[in-house]
């Protein structure tokens, strides 16, 4: 990637932080963030081509794969990343509301899908998508949960939208 | 800026792009982004849906003048990807998007994409997501964007900028009559897609897209139809029906709409127009399958119930679509 010698150094402003960071080449988002400049690695890293979610971030508040997000293109860009997401719920010192909604519903096992889960969640109420149960599956349908955790992370999320969960076909 | 840099490529919201060169299949040389080039407009020109080419999906999904004048591309873009890749992703992109083959992809060794002459290992391998038209003894991979099925029976054209100037064509144009693994658009370097354009009609505004696949989300179609109808009084006055997941580009079923163009809206038309979907058709033997599940869609657009399934095939629904597996999130106490 020789080209790289031309790009300009990357400004990025993650959970309110801005940091400038060395031309990235052809990194995407998802290696800036879990590389040793930024060392945030709650973000993970699971299929690395947009498949599974697992590395769901805010990018100016949409979500978006990190794992496809060329660094190169959001100079600029305020992101949110897992770690962010406690100050993005507005409750000093506290977990956001949808990570304590997780913890109560019993919304993971493993927990590596959880950090791209939460991120898509938050990226799915900001986009006033959780309007019901079924508007919640298929708003969450790009993140995947190899433990099987589907129910329970739906409850959550609906639980802090405040919708209920209780009839119509599963 | 193109024409300065050779090697420069284009780039949207590089969701294609990105995995492609992590597959060896692109390279991340110069990059000119689209993004940056306020390319995103949608909006009204002269009785026209004019939608720009570096919009982007999620865009052109929330925009209230695309869900009035033409549902089948909300629909399309709903079924699309996921919504992290659609708040990324490009239309231009999406319409320029390499196939999904898994050959293809995944490096096999004979693959006539990837190093021409080698062959096509599909032939004779998996075929589920192979393409049943305009297929080729080189290449039997499908197209794979909903989007540009959705846009093809709206009658779009698409708006080219270029080093000689701008020009205009139909959307259908934008891809090869005949599938050459070494060319899977039409345009010449140094040109960039600047916008897509269909008319306003009632057909536009009644039409709808209809995807199915083995999955309820997440997943490129076995088949899809997109269908702008205008059945005012019970009278079939306009008729574009065209398929995805089925073509080595987006396609148009003419042979179903001139049976329908100009008749009345009755079952008998629907079930001759749904026989005829598989003309021109070159089956496969793992994909055959697709040819029924096609002529059901059409079927079903018409508002026809499907006749039953013969002895030993799979068992579909009343609608042309197999029944919904077991969702993932299922209700309280159901297992997943």
């Amino acid at each position: 990637m020789d080209e790289t010698s031309n790009s300009p150094w990357l400004t990025l402003t993650v959970n309110g932080r801005v940091h400038t960071l060395p031309p990235p080449g052809a990194a995407t988002l998802l290696d800036l963030l879990r590389g040793p400049g930024l060392n945030l690695r709650g973000t993970k890293r699971g299929c690395d081509a947009g498949a599974c979610g697992a590395c769901t971030v805010l990018v100016d508040g949409l979500r978006v794969n990190a794992c496809l997000t060329l660094a190169a293109l959001v100079d600029g860009a305020v992101v949110t990343t897992i770690e962010g997401l406690p100050a993005l719920g507005g409750l000093a010192g506290g977990l956001h509301p949808l990570q304590q909604a997780f913890i109560d519903c019993d919304a993971l096992q493993c927990g590596y899908c959880t950090p791209g889960q939460l991120m898509s969640a938050a990226g799915l109420l900001g986009e006033g998508g959780a309007t019901s149960m079924a508007a919640i599956r298929e708003g969450m349908c790009g993140n995947l949960c190899r433990c099987g955790a589907y129910p329970m992370i739906g409850a959550a999320i609906a639980r802090v939208a405040g919708i209920a969960q209780a009839g119509g076909a599963a | 800026m193109l024409a300065e840099q050779p090697q420069a490529r284009l780039i949207g919201g590089g969701t294609d792009l990105v995995p492609l060169a992590r597959d060896g299949l692109a390279a991340l040389g110069p990059l000119v982004s689209v993004r940056a080039m306020g390319l995103g407009r949608i909006e009204l020109r002269d009785g026209r849906l004019v939608i720009g080419a570096g919009a982007t999906l999620s865009e052109v999904l929330r925009s209230a003048l695309v869900q009035r004048e033409a549902p089948a591309v909300v629909q399309a873009l709903q079924a699309s990807a996921s919504p992290q890749v659609r708040n990324a992703a490009t239309v231009g992109g999406n319409l320029l998007q390499r196939t999904r083959c898994p050959y293809f992809r995944g490096g096999a060794p004979a693959c006539n994409r990837r190093a021409a002459g080698s062959g096509c290992a599909a032939r004779e391998g998996e075929q589920r997501h192979a393409a049943l038209f305009g297929t080729s003894e080189h290449c039997v991979a499908a197209h794979a964007s909903d989007l540009a099925v959705a846009l093809l029976a709206l009658d779009a054209d698409v708006t080219i900028a270029g080093p000689n100037g701008e020009r205009r064509i139909p959307l259908e144009a934008l891809y090869p009559a005949i599938a050459t693994p070494e060319r899977e658009h039409t345009l010449a370097v140094g040109e960039l897609i600047t916008s897509i354009a269909i008319g306003t009609c009632p057909a536009a505004r009644a039409s709808g897209y209809l995807k199915v696949r083995d999955r309820a989300s997440l997943q490129f179609a076995l088949v899809s139809l997109a269908h702008a109808v205008d059945r005012a009084d019970g009278v079939l006055r306009h008729v574009r029906l065209a398929a995805g997941g089925v073509g080595s580009r987006p396609w148009r079923l003419r042979d179903s709409e001139a049976m329908l163009q100009g008749r009345d809206d009755a079952p008998a038309a629907w079930r001759h127009a749904a026989a005829l979907a598989g003309q021109g058709a070159q089956p496969l033997p793992g994909n055959a399958f697709k040819l029924d599940l096609l002529q059901r869609c059409v079927a079903h657009v018409g508002g026809v119930p499907a006749a039953p399934a013969g002895p030993g095939r799979d068992q579909t629904g009343s609608r042309g679509e197999r029944e919904p597996r077991a969702r993932p999130f299922g209700s309280s106490g159901e297992a997943t």
